[in-house]
């Protein structure tokens, strides 16, 4: 690797962690925003003034907020995520055991996604304007089309209720066995496939024609090179560059966006975690929360960005 | 003995997007013997590419072959599968692209992609094919020869590139060559070294060629026998000398006269006035960042100075990246000098566009060498023509309507094109729409940048014809930039010649070419291609320069 390379890559990092200091004092602003005093909430009927007062100055609630901000920010970067308000248990305790669930179910997601896309996508750019093509390009414009909600509620219709195949609650204990997994995570991992394939497939077929169109894949052609020799060793190289970024793009998603996906299966997520921490006003763990998501995403878009960066072949030597 | 190639009758249609078919061969025979180079010649849009790329059983997509016979050392390529086509090409028949630097993979190195053909074909181990790769760039004068391989595309030259695409195509030790246009895309000085390589191994290894291009002097000196096409059909078939000195086709006899030396004349000479109408002196011009000595980071015109008398001509010639077009971007203010003048009428300009006036701006109008890009594409042409009248002279309604009509006739085009848009153009009415928007703003001085480069030989003629009667009737004055000796010496009283940011010579129209007296200027004007057979073996090595 060459110092070009390193100080482009090292360029991207020091902007994401930028973005990151900027995404903090933003979770930090809106959550202060919320409507309601947290120490009234958290003492409801037995809120007296006095009572009142001595809890808002043990949490500190009555120091300035850019106080708050740099105390809840040095806690951060020591890893305490602070405590919550509503159960008095650390948020990184709550945090740790639903953040493995979706890291489980985005990773059992992602495995078959990420093959499954871009063979699609690959295959439909190579057999462009064939009845594939076209079959596979009009399933995608309906599945994207389609709410999600809509989807995990007709394969619970489908798949639970009516074949009686699978659990319709996905709930993540009593998996012991390969097979009970299975079980637990098919209709989820069905209903988000739909979701995120989706864009993948489009981005992924777009980015490979652009680059099937290009002089020196017809020059491979006139060399007598056969279909897969064009495709894999001339077209996908300089591709890698867009479809990794749709990768992440669509990946990120499984993050955040799970959260209806989560409730409609009942499973037990950080997404969901956040929703009811919001109902309770629980702003640590909703800091916490929505700090996880953005640090998933970063890291994401910014392994794409590295990746694409390292495969630009006019920063080789 | 039969023929290498013989082609019967061959038609190709094209299907566009709305469905339409087009015939775009109709019923073309040709034949090539062993070891015979034959050059397909034409405009664009007359097949010539077509028929090359058909003899290696491909078409473009949306093409297809739809009859006639092609057949290749006695097989016939039509009638073959996609598997049988694969194994034909790169061992039996090879092809040169016309943009090497687009016909690289950009993330492979040099020396895999040269001696891809023999492990595609299995034809010999890779030791051996880089050592055959090797004595190829050697053969091909390539610098370097053992170690150029190892770099990536865009680490080479494009006339490099060029070459070394022509390595590509001789590996697998084809009986056919076919070069599209291989030398269309590199300057002058470049050319001629790529053409002597190419001619040399070609000698050498007694192959077969097809030599495609638009330009006659080229094919004269490397083809046996030249095929002139027009519109997907052979308009006349001959050896070399007998298309050049016996044309007799009435297609051929035009492209030759495009060829005939045109001095500019004026039918009477202006005494020049005392202050020019555009003057610049000692700019310098560049981009990136201002360093510290004021200068701006890569520095493109280097303390250029010149003038322009008005009802003249100044001709700017220079090779790519010389700084011509930048020139004309200075001058318009497009990008503003870093340093000296420029003077309209005597007048100092301010160095940035968006600060000199209304008024100035008005006097000195560009036109750019792609229509295509620069007229917007979603307007009609009355609405590009008439967004200068109502910005310059505030003309609204009928005047503005009466205007444009009348700027239509003026550069030559129909009426009825007010409600076209410019996709519905060909590439000449394209320009003189562009060059019309110019005219709309009653200019003094129009800066014409590559304006018939994109354009074919018949068809620029046209446009510099169309030039030179505009500025009879309406008083102009021009600076025209082209990289093209022969068009600039059809309109130009004076040329500058430019290299590498500095003007190097100045010459009158009536010392070209022969008065040069800047060795470099002397090697331009030596590389420009002459209609002799013989003249690519007379012009003497580029040396010292």
């Amino acid at each position: 690797m060459n110092s070009q390379v390193l100080r482009l890559v090292m360029g991207r990092l020091g902007v994401a962690a930028v973005t990151l200091l900027i995404v903090s004092l933003v979770v930090f602003g809106a959550t202060q925003m919320l409507p309601g005093d947290v120490a009234e909430i958290l003492l409801g009927q037995a809120a007296t003034p006095e009572a009142v007062a001595g809890l808002r100055q043990a949490m500190h609630l009555d120091q300035p907020a850019l106080w708050q901000y740099g105390h809840w920010l040095w806690g951060l970067a020591q890893g305490d995520l602070g405590t919550s308000y509503a159960n008095n248990m650390p948020v990184a305790q709550l945090i740790g055991g639903r953040l493995v669930n979706t890291l489980r179910l985005a990773a059992v997601t992602a495995a078959i996604a990420v093959p499954l896309a871009l063979t699609l996508g690959i295959t439909c750019a190579m057999y462009r304007g064939s009845l594939y093509d076209r079959v596979v390009s009009a399933g995608v414009i309906g599945v994207i089309s389609v709410p999600e909600f809509m989807i995990a509620t007709l394969a619970v219709l489908i798949f639970a209720v009516w074949l009686k195949w699978l659990p319709a609650l996905s709930l993540g204990n009593d998996i012991s066995s390969i097979g009970q997994m299975l079980r637990a995570f098919a209709m989820p991992v069905i209903t988000l496939l739909c979701v995120i394939c989706a864009q993948m497939i489009r981005m992924t077929r777009a980015a490979m024609i652009s680059v099937l169109d290009s002089p020196y894949v017809e020059m491979a052609l006139l060399k007598g090179a056969s279909r897969p020799r064009m495709v894999l060793h001339h077209a996908l190289p300089n591709a890698v560059g867009p479809i990794v970024n749709a990768v992440a793009l669509s990946l990120s998603y499984l993050f955040g966006g799970v959260i209806i996906v989560e409730t409609v299966f009942n499973y037990p997520g950080v997404a969901r975690l956040m929703v009811d921490s919001v109902a309770t006003r629980d702003l640590p763990l909703i800091q916490a929360c929505a700090m996880i998501f953005c640090i998933g995403y970063l890291s994401l878009i910014t392994f794409a960005d590295v990746i694409a960066i390292l495969s630009n072949p006019r920063l080789r030597k | 003995m039969p023929n290498l190639v013989e082609i019967r009758d061959l038609r190709i249609e094209a299907t566009s997007d709305a469905g339409n078919k087009l015939q775009i061969i109709k019923g073309v025979d040709l034949d090539i013997a062993a070891g015979e180079i034959v050059a397909l010649i034409g405009e664009s849009g007359s097949g010539k590419t077509t028929i090359a790329l058909s003899l290696m059983g491909h078409t473009r997509r949306g093409c297809a072959i739809t009859g006639g016979a092609i057949r290749l050392d006695g097989r016939d390529v039509v009638g073959m599968t996609e598997r049988q086509r694969a194994a034909l090409r790169g061992t039996e028949v090879a092809y040169v692209p016309q943009s090497a630097a687009a016909a690289f993979n950009p993330a492979v190195r040099l020396i895999d992609q040269v001696v891809e053909v023999t492990r595609i074909h299995r034809l010999m181990p890779m030791a051996e094919a880089r050592k055959k790769a090797i004595e190829l760039f050697r053969a091909l004068a390539l610098p370097d020869p053992d170690t150029i391989g190892q770099r990536y595309p865009h680490q080479v030259s494009g006339g490099q590139l060029q070459r070394l695409s022509a390595a590509m195509a001789l590996i697998g030790g084809p009986k056919l060559v076919i070069f599209d246009e291989p030398t269309t895309a590199l300057d002058v000085t470049t050319q001629i070294e790529v053409l002597r390589a190419f001619k040399s191994v070609m000698k050498a290894g007694g192959m077969a060629g097809v030599y495609v291009s638009h330009d006659l002097a080229v094919v004269a000196q490397i083809a046996d026998r030249i095929v002139v096409l027009k519109g997907g059909e052979v308009q006349e078939t001959g050896t070399t000398e007998q298309i050049l000195h016996a044309p007799a086709d009435a297609y051929t006899r035009e492209l030759l006269s495009a060829f005939e030396p045109v001095a500019f004349a004026r039918a009477q000479d202006i005494a020049p006035a005392r202050v020019p109408v555009l003057e610049m002196s000692h700019v310098f011009a560049g981009y990136g960042p201002i360093g510290p000595d004021r200068m701006p980071h890569k520095l493109v015109l280097r303390d250029v100075s010149c003038r322009l008398d008005r009802g003249r001509n100044l001709g700017v010639i220079g090779e790519s990246g010389s700084g011509k077009s930048t020139l004309a971007r200075a001058m318009a203010g497009l990008l503003p000098p870093a340093g000296g003048k420029v003077l309209l009428d005597g007048a100092l300009l301010e160095p940035a566009a968006h600060q000199r006036s209304k008024e100035e701006l008005r006097r000195l109008q560009i036109v750019f060498q792609l229509a295509d890009t620069a007229l917007n594409p979603q307007r009609a042409i009355g609405d590009i023509l008439g967004r200068p009248l109502g910005f310059y002279h505030g003309l609204r309604g009928g005047a503005k309507q009466a205007r444009v009509a009348e700027l239509l006739d003026m550069v030559r085009l129909p009426r009825s094109m007010i409600h076209r848009l410019p996709g519905e153009l060909s590439g000449g009415q394209k320009q003189r729409v562009n060059l019309a928007r110019a005219l709309a703003a009653n200019p003094e001085v129009i800066l014409c940048d590559e304006v018939t480069s994109a354009l074919d030989t018949v068809v620029a003629a046209a446009v510099i014809e169309l030039l030179k009667e505009l500025q009879r009737e309406l008083d102009l004055s021009y600076v025209f930039i082209s990289h093209d000796l022969s068009t600039v010496q059809a309109i130009c009283d004076e040329v500058m010649v430019m290299s590498q940011g500095e003007v190097v010579d100045t010459l009158r129209a009536d010392q070209l070419p022969d008065g040069a007296r800047h060795p470099y200027s002397r090697l331009l004007f030596s590389s420009v291609p002459q209609l002799d057979p013989g003249w690519l073996d007379r012009v003497p090595l580029r040396a010292g320069v």
